[in-house]
């Protein structure tokens, strides 16, 4: 019986073994999360009441919020599907948000203190077109406020108050491509080009969206760029060739224009004309070069200029601050500061404000800017102007300085890799270590008292207190935990962040100036992040770097560009702009004499450029010259080939760094049935502790580890869409394991009636993926476990006592070992954002699965759910092993939501690092939110937890000390009393 | 824990008195005598002991070696009925019983040497070494003894030496025969040590499998290595 308790209570342990959690006074000792909005693209002012001012800004990561004028708080924040872009943003009725997303198909209204929806409508259409929100001023029908939506080819008049569709009028039929609505007295004008040389305009009763009149005119020209609204009813355009603009008038529905050169207007300027999208009245702005032009369209419909403003930056849209002032805010750069004006457009020779102000210069420069105004107290207007960044960044500019700024382009991580912190110095001062071991002291004391229960509420919250801004966990050395290190990001911006895990401060970012637009390099973008050199033993004293690889546009054939990066400092170390692209970028497991990774950087002809440029990474590679190999998976045609390298590279010029490829395998996936989806490779970091798994009956399996592993997922060509167009029978997922060295395909599977998307994670020798079931309606996870065979029959304890076996001598993938895999699958309830695996530092502990879910969090799902020997009824032994009953889906425990009550908004990516504890792995996920924890998927078995009293210790140690002693003292004396008895 | 009625015998027989020697001449001996003891009074008269008496002495002496030689076996039978208790997983209880079964026969077969106690002189007035009992054990090597009564004087001499099957020294008498006991408490106590043996194993805590052998072992290297994927996006 005592056994059978024994077991009883085992088997409890063990089960709570399965769950991570935590204590709510543990939430922000190790992790902590921070809230973005993105990239602002919309914002509207909301500060005519008394009470909170306010601004509502919808962003290019989706998110409309509500952000608080003062401080740069977010009030409230919603984060809308990656497809639900918003297109447009305002107030209606003074007390709602309108957002218009999806194209134009989806109005939603928010209420505006809290951020409550109020109503949704869906407008369907059929085409694909601009989507223009417009709310006009004081335009009833039957006691409704009118929002008018143009969206999908149609116009809507949507009731500001229900959101019901009040009348609509389709314009699919037609093949005018909508650019304007505007609304005069009862008439709804709408304008727009057709085959962009005839304009046309329909006018509509806003009662019932009666089609009132029709009037085309056709230009003797084509156009370029859209129309923009100067005034009621003139509208600016430029024409094909980019050097006359086109003034058109609108008068009761009449056409009427007139165009003018743009060198009758200025003499010195040549170059492509762009008209900047600002509204103004009765102004526009025009952008050669880097001069902005400020151009007053008269009533007559005469141009004149107004000014040339060179280093001009952006330009805001006007505001309305009295019955017929109105005011605009541009900003110019000069001697490293930003003057930013607000002028009066009817008053051009007056500034309302004049302001110089000094903004970090890794901000780059301005990309926008919103104004608003304020009444002072001598009535006269003050102004405030919100700036988005060149990074990303917002920023409020009240009175000549920046009131906040927000790191908006975290919300847009493209890649994380981590960095080591410099190794702490010797020679701290005395006085520095007695404060701080007074001031350890007490915060043990104060725990004490808290375990001993006599803390008073005040210690407790000191307690807390203590806890949470522990000094240690924020410092900028080394620790022997290997808990502190360097977050390096980079972001959409093309700027790089360095965040300390132990608070998520930003320790240093750099704007990096290779990727800034230039004549070479158009649109610079930022593609990966890699380590390029991690000291460890010989080289110390040189700071670890990064790699940055971009590229000057979105396609495949522009040219790369490389940026190296100080990781402790953020400053560029060097950049390259070598001619070649970047297609792929291979790091070697070679390190050079100064610890610099060996980097193979493929180009789109199929040439491989090693990096660093130096002999000696060419000796390295010689060395290994035979062992090297690639892969290249094309998706578009179901191709995967295997390359080698050859020889040198055959050009008109010698670059010796320039290697040539020969092909060795190809796979081909029959296109007519496969299409490739998803793959995946084990990652290249990740270390391994042992080779054999060990059975119940002390059997053991010898695990197939490989790094040139591919996990490839290929579903069938209809189903490779979303999820409820295909039916069953014509869906399925054939997945692949295939070595990338010989091409071998060592598995295959197929699932039928199963369709993506696939999200697959890839660890020491089994992959795990989920996709989903058609036929159960599920959501389903498998596993895939390789096994080698070939080493099977090592099976004689004396050859290993004698150590008699080549288990650990170097294998070949050529030796084509004979493999078994095993696999078993699961249903799961929820879809999957994204999949990763702990990691940690030998490879010990054991792995939990890091599931980001779709309710943007990220779950922790022990390996031990997912291995495929688990059976309906498992043995005795079974169980003591660990080996869980076998149910048909796995189980979501709510306390192993890593994330706790938090949400990772708009999840993108889950990255997980080796603290040096082994127990420990440090998790980081990214999406507008960024969130960072540490995980201990066995628990803490090497090391104390954080709240243990080392003062209660301490005091029992010299307790017992102190005990012992005086026994002794005792035992002594009696031992001679004794004798002399 | 229960040590076993054998190993309790033992301890009463610490130490032994040694008449033996008879040496005469205080020279020979690495202690001096101690003042106001003549060697010349001391009473021979102890070799008077009767035949008879010697005969059942040896009797008993044979019956309590075989008794102590048998003693291992009830430990063996409790150790049995420990470890079935103890199951079969690794825990605390079941390896604190199973390195007690390993560590009780060795223990047993080596005993305490330490304790063999001679005693060189003896003042007539204490015919007895007993009755100077517990304060005689505490002297160490070469110390004198006051006992209470008198001024008894006692000479102690220790042999520190570990000695194997020390336990059987008491019974030492030339007409006993201990082979056959010594042999059977041997092998009793080899049992015990098998059977901690077997169930260490059983344990699961001998190397006795291939896979104790292979967890350790690293993966092996690989000759190639091979990257790439999709192209950058």
């Amino acid at each position: 019986m005592a056994i059978r308790v024994f077991l009883i209570v085992l088997l409890f342990l063990s089960f709570t073994n399965l769950t991570y959690s935590l204590y709510e006074d543990q939430v922000g000792l190790m992790d902590w999360h921070q809230k973005y909005i993105g990239k602002v693209k919309h914002a509207v002012f909301h500060t005519q009441k008394t009470g909170r001012k306010r601004v509502l800004v919808s962003t290019e990561e989706n998110v409309v919020a509500s952000l608080d004028l003062r401080h740069g708080e977010i009030f409230w924040r919603h984060v809308l599907g990656t497809n639900d872009v918003i297109d447009g943003l305002d107030i209606a009725l003074g007390k709602y948000v309108i957002t218009l997303s999806s194209d134009g198909s989806i109005l939603r209204a928010w209420n505006l203190p809290d951020g409550q929806m109020v109503w949704e409508s869906s407008l369907p259409g059929s085409k694909a077109s601009k989507s223009i929100l417009y709310i006009p001023k004081n335009l009833k029908a039957d006691k409704d406020d009118l929002i008018l939506v143009y969206g999908k080819g149609s116009l809507n008049a949507v009731s500001g108050v229900d959101g019901e569709v009040l009348w609509k009028k389709d314009f699919s039929g037609e093949s005018i491509e909508v650019s304007h609505i505007i609304q005069s007295s009862d008439v709804i004008y709408v304008t727009g080009f057709v085959d962009s040389s005839k304009i046309s305009v329909y006018g509509l009763n806003a009662k019932n969206g009666e089609l009132l009149e029709n009037n085309h005119a056709a230009l003797p020209f084509g156009t370029f760029g859209e129309l923009l609204s100067v005034s009621g009813d003139m509208f600016v355009v430029l024409d094909e060739m980019r050097s006359k603009i086109v003034i058109v008038h609108l008068r009761n529905g009449e056409i009427s224009y007139n165009q003018k050169h743009i060198s009758d207007l200025t003499k010195d300027l040549a170059g492509q004309a762009v008209i900047l999208p600002s509204r103004l009245p009765g102004m526009f702005a025009l952008n050669i070069n880097s001069y902005v032009l400020l151009i007053k369209v008269t009533n007559q419909g005469e141009l004149v200029l107004v000014d040339k403003v060179n280093n001009g930056a952006a330009v805001s849209d006007s505001l309305s601050i009295s019955e017929d002032e109105h005011a605009f805010a541009f900003v110019h750069y000069g001697d490293n500061k930003i003057h930013l004006s607000v002028k009066n457009v009817n008053d051009w020779n007056h500034d309302l404000l004049k302001e110089s102000i000094v903004i970090d210069h890794q901000k780059g420069k301005i990309d926008k800017i919103f104004v608003n105004n304020y009444v002072r107290t001598d009535r006269s207007h003050g102004f405030r102007a919100l700036m988005v960044m060149e990074d990303h960044s917002l920023l409020l500019v009240q009175q000549g300085e920046i009131v906040w700024s927000r790191e908006d382009g975290l919300a847009s991580v493209v890649d994380v890799t981590t960095s080591e912190l410099p190794v702490q110095k010797e020679g701290v001062s005395v006085a520095k270590v007695e404060q701080n071991l007074f001031e350890w002291l007490k915060g043990h004391m104060l725990k004490l008292k808290g375990t001993l229960m006599i803390a008073s509420p005040d210690d407790l919250a000191a307690i807390q207190a203590l806890r949470l801004r522990s000094s240690e966990k924020s410092k900028m050395t080394r620790d022997h935990n290997g808990f502190r290190k360097l977050l390096i990001v980079l972001t959409r911006a093309g700027k790089v962040f360095a965040l300390h895990t132990g608070d998520g401060r930003v320790v240093w970012s750099i704007l990096l100036p290779s990727l800034h637009k230039s004549e070479a390099c158009e649109n610079p973008v930022g593609l990966h992040i890699y380590q390029w050199q991690v000291p460890h033993h010989h080289a110390l004293d040189e700071n670890p770097s990064v790699l940055v690889v971009g590229q000057c546009g979105p396609s495949l054939s522009t040219p790369a560009v490389l940026s190296f990066i100080d990781a402790y400092t953020g400053m560029e170390l060097k950049s390259l702009s070598p001619a070649h692209t970047a297609a792929q970028v291979i790091p070697l497991p070679h390190t050079d004499s100064t610890e610099q990774r060996l980097h193979l950087i493929i180009d789109d002809k199929q040439h491989a450029y090693l990096y660093p440029r130096t002999p000696e990474a060419i000796d390295i590679l010689k060395h290994e010259f035979s062992n090297v190999y690639w892969y290249s998976v094309d998706a578009d045609n179901g191709v995967i080939r295997g390359h080698a390298l050859k020889s040198n590279c055959i050009q008109e010029a010698v670059d010796e760094y320039c290697f040539d490829f020969r092909d060795l395998w190809s796979v081909v996936f029959p296109s007519e049935s496969e299409k490739i989806i998803a793959t995946m490779t084990r990652k290249s970091n990740e270390v391994v502790h042992t080779q054999a798994k060990v059975m119940t009956d002390y059997d053991v399996m010898y695990k197939y580890i490989s790094k040139n592993l591919l996990f490839v997922a290929n579903a069938a060509p209809k189903a490779a869409g979303e999820i409820g167009t295909v039916i069953p029978e014509e869906a399925w997922l054939v997945i692949y394991i295939l070595d990338t060295v010989t091409g071998r395909i060592l598995h295959r599977m197929t699932h039928h009636g199963c369709q993506g998307p696939v999200h697959a994670v890839f660890s020491e020798n089994w992959v795990v993926y989920h996709y989903f079931n058609l036929r159960a309606h599920r959501y389903e996870m498998s596993v895939v476990e390789i096994y080698d065979q070939s080493r099977a029959d090592n099976k004689d304890v004396w050859r290993f006592v004698l150590g008699k076996h080549n288990l650990t001598s170097p294998v070949s993938s050529y030796s084509r070992p004979e493999v078994i895999a095993k696999s078993q699958s699961y249903f799961f309830t929820h879809s999957v954002k994204a999949i990763e695996v702990t990691s940690t530092a030998k490879g010990i502990t054991s792995k939990q699965l890091l599931i980001g879910t779709i309710g943007d969090q990220v779950l922790a799902l022990d390996k031990r759910f997912l291995d495929p020997r688990r059976t309906v009824n498992p043995s005795q032994a079974e169980k003591e092993d660990g080996i869980i009953p076998l149910t048909d889906s796995l189980p979501i425990i709510p306390q192993s939501y890593i994330t706790h009550a938090l949400k990772v908004e708009g999840l993108r990516g889950i990255v997980t690092v080796p603290a040096k504890l082994e127990s420990t792995s440090l998790v980081f996920a990214y999406g507008v939110d960024l969130f960072f924890t540490q995980i201990a998927p066995s628990r803490t078995y090497d090391s104390l937890t954080e709240d243990f009293s080392y003062a209660l210790l301490l005091l029992t140690i010299v307790a017992l000390v102190a005990a012992i002693f005086v026994t002794w003292v005792l035992s002594e004396r009696k031992d001679l009393q004794d004798k002399w008895r | 824990m229960d040590k076993g009625k054998g190993v309790m015998g033992s301890n009463a027989r610490r130490w032994a008195v040694d008449f033996s020697d008879n040496s005469t001449s205080p020279s020979s001996r690495d202690v001096p005598d101690p003042p106001g003891f003549s060697r010349a009074s001391i009473d021979q008269d102890d070799s008077t002991l009767s035949r008879q008496k010697k005969d059942a002495e040896s009797n008993w002496k044979s019956q309590k070696a075989w008794e102590v030689a048998q003693a291992p076996f009830k430990n063996l039978l409790m150790m049995g009925f420990m470890m079935w208790m103890a199951g079969s997983t690794v825990h605390l209880f079941s390896i604190g019983i199973t390195f007690s079964a390993l560590w009780q026969p060795i223990s047993a077969l080596q005993s305490v040497g330490k304790s063999k106690i001679q005693i060189l002189e003896l003042n007539p007035l204490h015919r007895d070494a007993k009755s100077c009992g517990k304060k005689l054990l505490q002297r160490r090597c070469g110390e004198y003894c006051y006992c209470n009564v008198a001024p008894a004087i006692v000479v102690v001499n220790c042999n520190l030496k570990p000695w194997l099957l020390v336990i059987f020294e008491p019974y030492k008498d030339s007409r006993v025969e201990l082979l056959g006991p010594k042999l059977l408490f041997i092998a009793l106590n080899l049992g015990g040590l098998a059977l901690g043996v077997w169930k260490l194993n059983a344990l699961g805590l001998l190397p006795t499998h291939t896979s104790d052998w292979v967890s350790s072992l690293p993966p092996a290297q690989e000759v190639e290595y091979s990257g790439g994927g999709l192209n950058l996006r």
